[in-house]
This record gives C-alpha cells, structure tokens and sequence, in this order.
C-alpha cells in the first residue's frame, strides 16, 4: 500500500478526521481480499486454481494477504492439461512448495485415458479441461473454485458475476445469474452445485502487471523476453516443441519474443517482444494495441463465441 | 510502510453506470467513450468492421462494440450487466454497461449499487421521457453520488442550443423533486463524438466540460470520507499458526481506526481498544475505508462473524451510533421472476451477518415510471420497487442507506433455491 496521510482540514472550516489515502491497487487489492475471506467464510470446501499462470500468481498473492500468518484455508488445484511449457510446472511446484501449501494436481491426460475426455483433432486442450475440472469438483466435493479470470479478456467474461453460480452440470448460465449488488456476495450453494469465484474480476492486464512488480512476485520466465524457435501458422507464431513440429515447407524462425499469457503449448502463441523486466513489460502492455486473448489464444480465435461456449460447459 | 512502490497506480478509480436504452444512443455512447479515448485494440476494431460490414453497413458501428453474446442474440435476449474497462492519464474506469427493456430496473438497481456516477441518456429530438425520469429516480433511490444527463443526438437536433435549454429546464424540475444533488447537464453527439471526448466544433455555445472531463473530474466519496467507523467481522483468526493473539479479520466500511481508539463490539455492546492493526504488509497505527485488515483488541472478548466493531462514544467520531434492531424498515427492488411469498422466511444478508426475515408489511410499492405510490399492495413482482417492514430473527447492527451504503444495504436469498431474490435499502426512521 503507498499509504499517505491527506489534510483534509485544509481549506475547510470544519474538523474532520484524518484518513488513509488508498491507490486504485489499493482498492482493488482490498475488494480482492476481502472476496476470498467471504469464500473462507461461507463455503465449505472451497479449492484455488492456480495454473503458474501471472493472474494466479497473482491470487496467490492476495491469500497470502487475505489470511497469513494462518494457512490458507483451501488447497491449490491444478487441472494440467499435459501440454504445459515446462518452465511453467517447474513454476508451479516451486511456489506451492514456498509457500507450504497443498496442490493438488488433476490430468486431463488422465481423462484422456478413462475416455471421459476425446481430444479434437487440431484443437488444443483447454475445452477439455472443463472435463477433468468438472470430475476433481466432483472427486474433491469442492462447493467453491477461486480462479484468476478477468472481466477485460473476453465479452462473455465481462458478463460473469465475481460469485458465479454453476449448477449440479457445472454448467454457466449467462441468463440465469444471480444479480449481484453491493459487495454483498451470495455463497450458498445445494449439494452438488459449486460456485466459481473470480477475486481480480475488476483488474485488467495493466493492473496486474503493475501489481506484480510492485509486489515482486515470481513469475515462470517465459513470461520475459527470450530466444525460441518458432513456425508461422495462421492465427500466429506457435513454438516449437515436442506438441508442434515444422510442417512440410515450414521454416523454422528463432526470434526474439514473450509469452503474453500461458496455456498449451499447441496453441498458445507468443508476441514479438524484447521486454524482458517488469517496468519494460508495463511499458509494452500500456502501449500494445492488441487485446490478450486476441493475440495469444487460437482457440479463442475458432469463433465469435468461442469463450462463451467453453464457460457454458463448464470451463472457468 | 513501503514507498517506492509504482507511482503510475496513483490514479484513481470511477465507477459508473450509462442508463438509456439503445433507442437513446447508449451503445454508441459507450463505443465512443472507449474508442475516442484510445482503449479499444485493432483486433477488436477489424472484428468491428467485418461485422459492421455483413450487416451490410459501412465504416464502424460503434454500437456494435458492446454488442450482446451468443445467446443474447439466439434469443434476442439481453443479460443484465456487463462491466468494462477503459482508462485516461487521469483515471481508470468502470463502466456498468446495463441493457434490457422489461428487466430494466432490476438490472439498473444492480448496476447502480456500486456506481459512484450515472449518466442519464436523453434523446434530444423525443425530450424528457418517461423513462427519463425513470432512470433518474432509481439512480437517487441507490444514492449514486454524481448525476449527469447527456442530452444525445444534438447533431439531429441541428446543435441547437434552444433544444438543450429546453430539456435542462424540463428536467431539472424533476430532479429538485427528487432531491439529487450533484447534477450536471451535458449537450452531446454520441454518433459524431462532440462533447463526449474531444469538444467537436459544433457545440460553440456550451462552455462547460465535456462528458469526459466530467468522468474524470467528479469526485469519487469514498466511504472512507464517512466519519463513522464501521468494520463488520469476517472471520476470526485464533491463536496459533504464527498468531499469539485472536484476530477479527475484515474490511473498514466506513471511517478510520487508529491503535489505541476505544471501540465498542455490537450487538453486544461490550467495549475494549484496539491495541494492534495488522496486515501480511505489516502493522498500521492508522487504517481507514475500504481496507481489508486484521485487528487485535485488549479485552478477550467472544466475537464472532457478522459482529460489527464501532467507535466508542467518547471518541470524537464515535457519536453517531448505528441502529441495532430487529425491525427493519427499507426499500427493496424484487428481482426475481418468482413472486414474494409472505409467508415464508427469507435470508437477509447485510455486512457479514445472515439472518431470518420475514416481510411483515409492505407499505406502498412505487410506480418508478410516474413516482406515484401504491398502497394495499399483498405481492412483490420483479422489477417491484417497495417499501417494506421486515421482521428479523436475530438484530442486525445497521445504519441507513442514506447515510451509509455498505452498512444501510441488503440482500434477501430464498432458503428454498437460494437464489438472490431482493435488495434492500435501510430507510431513515
């Protein structure tokens, strides 16, 4: 908090009472908090996704906030598709470990195998975690999943309430969402149903970036700039990997560049980008002139309604 | 406490809320406001002219930018609030972005709740509508602080400074009715961008600010500007896992606290001080509204979730009690399909405290299109605005709406589908 004491006094007659005066992260770190302690309060058995992801990052963060020196009253959960950069689970199981926290970690992979999950030729996996979310819900008995969603990414996003009902499918039902006024949050919940809780609902990519320097929170490196081989597909650059190989006629280009957000590697595209601190990515990110999901999701790009149709079955 | 942290998150933060229906220009309003100040992205902006082209129009409608979801198109449906998000050097911006027709008050109620500002949109060429005033009435019923009434489509209207006047005049009538305070009116073309962000060069004869320069120079009222100290409990922490001391965790909703203040812990009435004010940051000696902190106090004393912690009488910010009662009188918008059913219990949710409640009367329900009030009324229908008396199970440590949003405002839940199925706002008595 940059706290800083105002004299209100000054050029008013009468006395008033001193106050802290708050940033705009001031206020938004706050309303996050306090989202995550109305979870501990009123949910059962409430699970925080955390992907290794900056927005997660960032939640992870904002426990530590909302409850140290207690521990946090959930375990972290992540649903891993199996086609994470590397760098990213390294991440992942460090910062859990830092933080002594349980993660509990669910495979898609693993739902692939029981044939719950079919994979889609061409498509990546994110739309198949809503099944392995759905099953460790289940699984887990979970009544409550924190996640890291913002409204800014996506119109459907934009519509979703920070406490956002699911039915006993897991389903989101964009017409039939419990309004939500004040900051008075509806927790409650029949056995089977869960509610899915978005605490940097109000934050956007600016916000975090500015956020995470001034907290200096770790992040898994890809997120800075680096050298990596890359091929040029329709919808943007795809890193090489063992997922994608170069197609037949497809060259093979090392440039400079960044990962926006991550995701998996099969579809997950990289900006050109030789921002490779924090300050010089807050720089970038104020100046860019194309959204996030814009420029590093193909699967958002298969249609108008792409994340619309992924939340309604159940995906966060 | 830290003070090298990032100086560009100094600005602050406005929330507001745009009421008029599309007939009026608000989709347009809203696409101009974000694409003349710069927030909107070039893959939105070619999406924008694809699909303005399909529709077989030139150029861009900006209309097209808050354009609904898949399903909302499907059904020709409009789903209640979006939120969006746009910033100037000077500000960032929350924008309630609340379509509807036949829902319109149970969205704008919802939209209004955490407003600090609301534009009312006047077509210039239908005047002053009903629901006009409409709007405006359930802007002043949620207490937004700032209003403003943008009379759009001045470029249809020729720009004539007559037309404004005449609306100005015909409203303003209305609004000292009502009682708003802070009301501004602005002359503006949504569709050609005068007055909305740049000036323009048709408006000469309006010297006052654009609707921008508004935004960004309304005051926000923090609730931190209310003197009255008021920290409802959230969670108790207790000692052990790195605490020696109990701990009430939550967040100041009104006033400031300092280390040392004597405070007293309703509804039991039961005072001590507060000896330590803690955060993962370290500790404070002053907080203030709407941080979310830890306090310790002198006295062991049985605290729980939904317990309110006040100032003490004799401190000098402290006379102005909150009411413990369990008799609520209050407005209340109805926002569900189903019906009120006086016969069953309800939940109230107010600060962090849950309890039992059932509507022992209603009094009058308000017609929002006329004002004109309603008595001998036995239901509540969505989108109903009433005044009610509620009986509580237990008391509630309350102030009034007017005087103290966070602490003077509730939600009703029915048990039965736990759905949120009111809002209510404490009355003065």
């Amino acid at each position: 908090m940059s706290i800083a004491l105002v004299d209100v006094n000054a050029g008013r007659a009468a006395k008033r009472a001193p106050r802290v005066r708050l940033s705009e992260l001031d206020v938004l770190e706050s309303e996050a908090i306090h989202i995550m302690r109305e979870v501990a309060a009123g949910c059962t058995t409430p699970a925080l996704l955390f992907s290794g992801g900056k927005d997660s990052a960032v939640l992870l963060r904002l426990a530590e906030k909302a409850f140290r020196p207690g521990r946090f009253p959930f375990p972290l959960l992540h649903i891993d598709t199996g086609h994470n950069f590397p760098e990213v689970i390294e991440f992942r199981d460090w910062r859990a470990k830092e933080l002594g926290e349980r993660l509990i970690v669910r495979s898609v992979e693993d739902s692939i195998a029981s044939g719950r999950a079919v994979e889609k030729p061409g498509q990546g996996r994110n739309s198949l975690q809503s099944v392995t979310l759905l099953d460790s819900i289940a699984e887990l008995g979970l009544d409550a999943c924190i996640g890291g969603a913002r409204r800014d990414e996506e119109k459907a996003r934009a519509k979703e309430r920070i406490f956002s009902f699911r039915d006993s499918f897991g389903q989101w039902d964009p017409k039939n969402q419990r309004p939500e006024l004040w900051d008075l949050y509806n927790t409650r919940v029949h056995p089977g149903e869960n509610i899915r809780v978005f605490p940097i609902s109000n934050w956007t990519e600016l916000d975090v970036w500015q956020y995470i320097a001034r907290e200096n929170i770790a992040l898994p490196s890809i997120y800075f700039a680096h050298q990596r081989e890359v091929v040029r597909r329709p919808g943007g650059l795809l890193p090489v990997s063992h997922l994608v190989q170069p197609r037949a006629g497809e060259a093979v280009e090392t440039l400079q560049l960044r990962f926006r957000t991550v995701g998996d590697m099969t579809c997950t595209c990289p900006v050109e980008s030789g921002a490779a601190t924090l300050q010089e990515i807050i720089d970038e990110t104020a100046r860019t002139r194309i959204t996030e999901r814009g420029a590093t999701r193909m699967d958002d790009q298969t249609s108008e309604a792409s994340m619309e149709l992924r939340k309604k079955e159940g995906y966060f | 406490m830290a003070t090298d942290r990032n100086q560009a998150a100094e600005s602050d933060l406005l929330r507001f809320i745009a009421a008029g229906s599309v007939d009026d220009g608000k989709s347009t309003l809203i696409g101009r406001l974000l694409y003349d100040s710069k927030s909107i992205f070039e893959d939105q902006i070619s999406a924008l002219e694809n699909t303005t082209r399909k529709r077989g129009q030139e150029g861009m409608d900006l209309s097209l930018l808050t354009d609904g979801l898949l399903a909302e198109r499907e059904q020709g449906i409009t789903i209640d609030v979006a939120y969006r998000y746009f910033a100037t050097p000077r500000r960032k911006f929350i924008i309630a972005d609340t379509p509807g027709h036949e829902q319109y008050t149970r969205n704008m109620v919802t939209g209004a709740s955490t407003a600090d500002l609301a534009i009312v949109l006047i077509d210039a060429r239908k005047g002053v509508r009903t629901q006009s005033r409409r709007h405006a009435y359930l802007a002043h019923l949620l207490a937004v602080p700032h209003l403003v009434i943008a009379v759009n489509k001045m470029d249809a209207v020729d720009y004539a400074q007559p037309v404004f006047e005449r609306i100005k005049a015909d409203f303003s009538g209305f609004i000292s009715e009502l009682g708003a305070r802070n009301v501004r009116y602005v002359p503006i073309s949504a569709l050609k961008g005068d007055m909305v962000v740049d000036r323009g060069e048709n408006l000469d004869w309006y010297d006052g600010p654009t609707l921008l320069a508004v935004l960004e120079s309304a005051e926000v009222a923090t609730e931190g500007d209310n003197e009255a100290f008021r920290f409802p409990v959230q969670l108790v922490a207790r000692p052990g896992g790195g605490r020696d001391q109990r701990g009430y965790l939550g967040r100041i909703e009104s006033g400031t606290v300092a280390v040392g203040d004597k405070v007293t812990v309703l509804p039991a009435a039961i005072s001590t001080s507060v000896t330590r004010i803690h955060t993962h940051d370290g500790d404070l000696q002053l907080a203030s509204a709407p941080q979310s902190i830890t306090l310790e106090l002198e006295h062991e004393i049985d605290i729980s979730r939904g317990d309110m912690i006040v100032h003490a009488a004799s401190e000098p910010w402290g006379k102005s009690a909150p009411a413990i009662t369990q008799t609520l009188e209050a407005h209340v918008c109805w926002l569900h399909e189903q019906p009120l059913d006086r016969r069953r219990p309800y939940l109230v949710k107010h600060t962090t405290r849950t309890v039992n409640a059932l509507f022992e009367e209603i009094a009058y329900t308000v017609d929002v299109n006329t004002l004109e009030r309603a008595s001998d009324v036995s239901v509540l229908n969505m989108n109903d605005i009433a005044h009610v008396k509620l009986k509580l199970h237990r008391p509630l440590v309350c102030d009034s709406y007017e005087q103290n949003r966070p602490t003077g405002s509730f939600i009703v839940i029915d048990p039965a589908s736990n759905a949120t199925v009111a809002a209510g706002m404490i009355a003065t008595d």
